[in-house]
């Protein structure tokens, strides 16, 4: 499954959803890709990776058929 | 507990306080957050609200868990609008009920103030000087 993005993050990327590289498997692994290949989300206040619907922890292993999520800070309410 | 949870483009007042009517109830307290005209003296024109809405019904419902466990709590309401939101319009509206008026107080601050800090929707500010933020 893709990679979906929201919010600022999904602005600094310019589109709604990324193919995820096979390579990656983690967490930490996909937080490190997106900061490579879009530096400027670095500037977030804070970048949350949601795997199935959950904020994941950075050791949280990612599967092909996981449901993946970027999640800037968020602005509810 | 019995909790409605919705996340829709209108929200109203009205289908909270439908909800939470009860006879077993003498307390209803009820937060109604609006859209303001302004943000650090600058005029806003509009709101946009996306959300990611199957894990934010998800967070929405891991807050009414939270609220199970604290609070005797009779009854409870989360609603949020997305989309363009102009002043005045309703964004959120939190609606609890308990027998007595202390604890549902108590709850529905909790459950606004969790809210803004974990359910996963987003508002983009639109200002009367073309900055979109």
């Amino acid at each position: 499954m893709g990679i979906l993005l929201f919010g600022a993050a999904k602005d600094i990327a310019g589109v709604p959803v990324l193919e995820k590289p096979a390579h990656i498997s983690d967490v930490a692994a996909l937080k490190a890709w997106l900061y490579e290949v879009y530096p400027s989300l670095q500037q977030l206040k804070s970048m949350m990776i949601a795997v199935n619907r959950a904020y994941a922890t950075d050791e949280q292993t990612i599967s092909q058929q996981d449901e993946v999520a970027v999640i800037p800070p968020v602005s509810g309410g | 507990m019995e909790i409605l949870i919705n996340i829709k483009e209108t929200i109203t007042v009205q289908e909270a306080l439908d909800f939470i009517q009860s006879p077993e109830c003498g307390g209803e307290v009820i937060f109604a957050g609006t859209v303001r005209n302004h943000t650090k003296q600058r005029e806003v024109l509009k709101l946009f609200y996306e959300c990611y809405e199957a894990m934010a019904i998800s967070e929405m419902q891991k807050i009414a868990v939270k609220v199970q466990e604290k609070w005797a709590i009779q009854k409870l309401v989360m609603l949020h609008a997305v989309g363009d939101k102009y002043p005045g319009d309703l964004a959120v509206v939190i609606a609890v009920a308990s027998a007595h008026r202390g604890i549902a107080f108590d709850a529905c601050e909790y459950v606004i103030d969790l809210l803004k800090e974990t359910v996963p929707i987003w508002k983009k500010e639109f200002f009367a000087d073309g900055e979109i933020v």
